[in-house]
């Protein structure tokens, strides 16, 4: 569509009550149907299948990473070696539990079920989102991807608000304002923008859930209480702000400066490159195009979606560096020109 | 009582997947799993997204777009994003044929 056309983009555009979402849906752009790269359906089923083995291999790897930076952690304690050992423990705790929630949220990365809501409630309750309402939110970040007043979860809004973003590289503003949240939905109280994409039925589960996490953290600061020293917190709590990074320097490649209101992922969405430990750490979610528009398909089989589809798709980018290289220009360019976006080089239907 | 519509041949559908059928203005999804057919509703009821090109794993449909699930066999949710069971339809295998029973 021709944003030209279009009024300004404004941060209140974003507002899921009193947005741009009457807008969009007007313009056809709310649950509609999206651009899909032709993938046989013998191929696709077979991307799609689910396997425990691959999710169990990597969830006990990266809790045994947790568990042994931990330790390395406690040992410190006193020494100068305190402080990165313990960025190393809340990044390992945090960050890659941002993708486990993703993954385990879309069900795919076991076959058996109950692992993948295992996975998710602890995740979760790791990268500090509310189960269900994150649940349901990243449901409609996948109808509406991108779209402005309709997706909760777009990461760099226009104009660019810089403060918002330096301060959440550490979580500065999304964990205190995810915990007066969670507090008041310990109280029973459902925020307002969050009934537009959770059902009512789904509400005991959000206040039963925050009521699990208030009487954690409160054993968790009690401890702290009692032995005088904010250690438990540096271990259950913190890490959610000071690991939360690397989730970050990976999650902004997702969708940053790309643009907005468009039914095509090959458009709004990169796919980048990474080493293999870096795939690790975030599961292959650098795999993103793949992702969106196949979001069955687990994490273990991103790579080959991405050689089934990557013809019909625009070139992924030769590693995170490459991907800031045109980040960074895009997001200072829509400090003071909001309408402006990356264009990415999609092959055209022949 | 409605009367049998032939909808595919059973050797269109592979075992443990899904077909889409359309009829008369309404789409549907035809499964055969373990020799015997069902069938369902095309759409999910979570939103306007085709159920036939999601995964059939035993008797569970998923949803291609939000792995929203059903059971095939009577339509039940089986967790968020799908909250509101899927209308099944009675179906059976005639002579090589999948019949369906709409209505």
């Amino acid at each position: 569509m021709n944003t030209a056309t279009q009024p300004l983009p404004t941060s209140d555009d974003y507002k899921l009550i009193g947005g741009a979402g009457e807008r969009a849906l007007a313009a056809g752009l709310v649950n509609a149907t999206w651009y899909k790269s032709p993938v046989p359906r013998a191929v696709m089923k077979e991307l799609m299948q689910r396997s425990d083995a691959q999710g169990i291999r990597d969830t006990l790897l990266w809790y045994a990473l947790i568990l042994g930076s931990g330790v390395l952690a406690y040992l410190s304690w006193g020494t100068g070696w305190a402080v990165p050992a313990f960025l190393l423990y809340g990044t390992l705790y945090c960050s890659p539990a941002d993708s486990r929630w993703h993954e385990a949220g879309h069900g795919t990365p076991f076959k058996t079920r109950w692992m993948s809501d295992a996975l998710y409630q602890t995740a979760s309750f790791q990268v500090f989102r509310r189960p269900t309402v994150w649940r349901w939110s990243h449901a409609r970040h996948h109808t509406d991807t991108l779209v402005r007043g309709r997706d909760p979860e777009v990461a760099a809004p226009v104009p660019t608000d810089w403060a918002s973003m330096l301060l959440n590289i550490f979580a500065i503003k999304n964990v205190p304002n995810e915990t007066m949240k969670v507090i008041a939905n310990a109280f029973g109280r459902i925020g307002e923008a969050e009934k537009t994409f959770v059902p009512e039925m789904e509400w005991p589960k959000i206040i039963r859930e925050a009521r699990i996490w208030v009487a954690v953290y409160a054993v968790v600061i009690g401890l702290c209480v009692y032995s005088g020293s904010i250690m438990p917190l540096l271990f259950i709590g913190l890490p959610s702000m000071y690991g939360a990074w690397l989730y970050n320097f990976f999650g902004w490649t997702q969708h940053a400066g790309l643009p907005e209101n468009v039914l095509d992922h090959r458009q709004n969405c990169r796919t980048v490159y990474m080493n293999p430990a870096f795939r690790f750490l975030y599961w292959n979610m650098n795999y993103h195009v793949e992702h969106h528009m196949f979001p069955m398909v687990p994490f273990h089989a991103l790579p080959r979606l991405h050689e089934t589809i990557k013809s019909d798709t625009a070139p992924a980018y030769d590693g995170t560096l490459e991907a800031y290289r045109e980040i960074i220009p895009a997001l200072l360019r829509q400090t003071s020109d909001p309408t402006h976006h990356v264009v990415r080089p999609v092959p055209q239907a022949a | 009582m409605s009367s049998w519509i032939d909808a595919a041949a059973l050797d269109d559908i592979d075992d443990e997947d899904v077909k889409r059928f359309d009829h008369a203005g309404k789409t549907y999804a035809l499964y055969h799993v373990d020799g015997k057919v069902y069938a369902s509703d095309g759409l999910c009821t979570h939103e306007h997204v085709h159920l036939c090109d999601g995964l059939v794993m035993e008797h569970v449909i998923e949803c291609p777009k939000h792995n929203g699930r059903f059971d095939i066999r009577d339509g039940r949710p089986l967790g968020a994003p799908v909250c509101v069971a899927l209308k099944t339809y009675p179906a059976k295998v005639e002579g090589g044929r999948v019949m369906v029973q709409l209505g």
